[in-house]
Formats: C-alpha cells, structure tokens, sequence
C-alpha cells in the first residue's frame, strides 16, 4: 500500500477499556501499519492501565494473513509478559481453515466464541465457565 | 464444359446434401421412426418419434448448411442436444452398451442414404459419390454427438451424486446446549474432511457451541493422512474458541496410531461418543447424576 492510503484514517484502533480488561474490535480490512500501531498501543496501554486482560474481537474481519496471524500471536506474547491475558474472540469459520491451511494453529493463543465467553474467561481466571450456572 | 455445367445445377455436396435434407424431411423421420432407437425410446406414440426425426434432420440441415458437417460441436446441434442426451441414456438405462447404442445410431444412415441415391441418382457417378460421402461424415458426427452428451450426462449425474454423498455423509447433531456432534463415517479423504470440516465450523457458530465432538467409530482405518485431517479440523475449532473431542477410538485403532508414531497429544481423546459427552458436560459444569430417591433428580 502507498504513503497515500496511510491518511488519517488508518492510523489507531480504539483500545476501549471495561474494568480491568482491554478490549478491542477490528474491522474489514486491517492495513499493516494499523495492526503493527495497535499492537503497540496496546503494549502502552497495558503498562499504563495495569489491565488483567485483553479481548480482540475479530468477528468483522474477513481476511486473516499470515501477518495479521503473526501481529496477534505477537500481541498475546507480550501481553503475557505484562501478565495480561489474550482472548481472540469471534474468528470466522473461513478464516480458521485459512490459518490451518497456512499452518498458523497459533498454539499461544486464548480464543472463544463470543465477548461474552471471553469476558468470563478472563474475569473468572478458570476455564470452567458456568454456561448451565442456572441449574440448580 | 459437361463438368462445368454438372457443379452449375448441382452446387456443392454439402448443399446438395443440406437442400436433400430439407426436401425429404418428413419421409426421413418417417423412416427413422421405425427404426429400432426411435421405437425404444419415444415408447408413447410414434408421432412423437417422427416429431424428435424431424427435429434431428432439421439440426442436420442446419449443420450441413454452416458447411461443419465434421463438427460435432457445432451449432446446429445445440437445439437437439437435450434429445440426443435422452435418447443415448434411455438405451442406455435399457442395458445396451456404448457400442451397441452407437451400432443402433450407425442403421439411421442407411435409409437416409437409399433416399438420397433414389433423389440424385442420375447425377453423374462422381457428384453422387461426394454426396454420399458428406452425409456419411453428416451421420458420423451425429453418432459421435449422441454419444458425446450421453456420456456428459452421465459423468453429471456422478458429480451430482459425489455431492449429495457428501452432504448426506456428514450431519452435525447437537447432543446438548454448547455441544455438538459429527459421527464420522467411512473412509476420510480431503474433499470429505474439507466439508466435514467447513459444516462443523459453521455449526459452531450457529449453535455458539464450546465443544464439538468427532466421533470416528464409524471410520474403518486410521492413516497418517486421516490424523492429519483430524488434526487441522482441531487447530480450526480451536483457532474459533471451541474445544475439540475425538472420540470412539478403538483398540486397534489406537494401537494404529500408537505404531505410525502420531502425535495426538494436542487433541483430547476419549474412547466412546459417551465418554466424550460426559467430559463436555462435566466442563460445562453439568454432571449427570442417578435419581434420588424421592425422584427429583438433578438432571
């Protein structure tokens, strides 16, 4: 992509901030320079807001490349570092099997179905989330 | 100058042939009606094999006028396609081979050709003998058309089949709120377990389900590439934030993958469909428990 697109437009995704987890939505097409930006605000904003953990909703994103797989791979390292933990929520069918076909299983990866599961993933600190707490 | 005057009224064999075609139209259906093909297969009246002649001879007309009387990919042919198609696979269906029915095609020329040498039978010998030539090659294309769309319809009724082999192969039952199922059954190659693979995703997202279970006690052997299968089809549910299950693992089979050295170590493995529903459970955080006495039991 040229310097032309890079406009003001491409520059941050918004780091929203729900108690002590981190959340963030992407959307459509993720340029490059805009995933490798989040990743560093997202490293600030852990440091700064002492955050326990962090969400990545990817359900609006239709293409996952290798980079993008790597960008967040990469995002969970060093959130772990931080002690927070990484949640890639909402990855669509299609782009599982493309990331499988691509060998990118990313092994280091938290991941759930919906924010909601996600949330009471990282709030609750057990996998074990009670989906049937309603039972008696 | 006889030569001369000879091409003068009788033009070219094509068009000789193309005028013949148009001018004996219906005493050629006529004929073809009797013959055995049409019998077989236009079974509810002969009106209505004479109707499919007529339609066959006018697709010839038209072919030897465009002048591609060795074509079977002409034009001309593209109206009748869908006949020819019905007529090759009802003989077809009635247990004739592909040499027999191109024999049966082959007896539609003869009375074609005694009509033309009674027509233009005092045309020098020459002129007669191209005539009969053209429309030998005329009927040869024929043959070779019938035979031609017989044999793409039947690979398209393979495909169609293949389809709804996979489609019928591969259900995703729901066993519980977050929990599904695929009972996997027969041999897995790639086209199966990427459709396999392609319904459970799906159906994780409809159903928001966190585990998903992959039966493979209906599958009769485990090789590498089947492992592998299984393995992506876990990364893929796994990368969507649901927890994969392989359950119905038999003895021999799982000394099979023990012998070829596979590493299942990533993937949670359960010996039957029951075992792996009681594990999802259990992480859901639902137990299956007896009834009480009083017979209010937990679930």
């Amino acid at each position: 992509m040229s310097e032309a697109f890079s406009g003001p437009v491409a520059g941050h995704v918004p780091v929203l901030r729900l108690g002590d987890v981190l959340m963030v939505t992407l959307q459509g097409d993720l340029h490059d320079s805009t995933a490798q930006q989040l990743q560093q605000d997202l490293a600030e904003t852990i440091t700064h807001s002492g955050a326990t953990g962090v969400i990545i909703d990817i359900s609006g994103v239709e293409i996952v490349d290798s980079f993008l797989g790597r960008v967040l791979a990469e995002i969970a390292a060093q959130a772990s570092l931080l002690a927070a933990r990484t949640v890639v929520v909402g990855m669509r069918p299609a782009v599982a099997i493309t990331l499988v076909e691509l060998g990118l299983t990313l092994p280091g990866l938290r991941t759930a179905l919906s924010t909601e599961v996600a949330m009471d993933l990282l709030t609750q600190g057990a996998p074990r989330v009670g989906v049937r707490r309603e039972s008696p | 100058m006889p030569e001369h005057t000879a091409e003068e009224t009788h033009g070219s064999p094509t068009h000789e042939v193309r005028d013949f075609l148009r001018r004996r139209r219906e005493q050629i259906a006529q004929r073809w009606a009797d013959e055995p093909l049409f019998r077989s297969v236009f079974t509810v009246s002969r009106d209505e094999a004479v109707e499919a002649g007529k339609a066959v001879v006018d697709a010839l007309a038209e072919v030897a006028d465009a002048g591609r009387v060795d074509d079977p990919d002409a034009a001309g042919f593209s109206g009748v396609r869908e006949q020819l198609a019905r007529m090759g696979v009802a003989r077809g269906r009635a247990g004739l081979t592909a040499a027999q029915v191109s024999s049966e095609l082959a007896t539609l020329r003869q009375p074609v050709e005694n009509l033309l040498l009674s027509d233009i039978g005092e045309a020098p010998a020459e002129h007669v003998r191209a005539c009969a030539t053209t429309l030998t090659v005329l009927m040869g294309t024929l043959r070779v058309v019938v035979m031609q769309t017989a044999l793409s319809e039947g690979e398209a009724l393979i495909d169609r089949q293949r389809l709804q082999l996979l489609e019928v192969a591969t259900p995703v039952i729901k066993l519980w709120d977050g929990i599904v199922a695929v009972p996997l059954i027969g041999t897995l190659d790639s086209a199966r377990s990427q459709v396999v693979m392609e319904t459970l995703l799906q159906s994780i997202v409809e159903q928001q389900a966190r585990f998903a279970i992959l039966d493979i006690t209906g599958v009769p052997t485990v090789d590498t590439l089947v492992a592998q299968h299984l393995m992506k089809t876990v990364a893929a549910a796994r990368l969507m934030g649901a927890e994969c299950i392989v359950s119905g693992i038999r003895p021999a089979i799982a000394q099979t993958i023990v012998h070829l050295g596979l590493d299942l170590g990533t993937v949670i493995t359960r010996a039957g469909l029951a075992d792996a529903l009681k594990y999802a459970l259990h992480q859901l955080g639902a137990d299956i428990v007896g009834p009480t006495a009083n017979g209010t039991g937990h679930r």
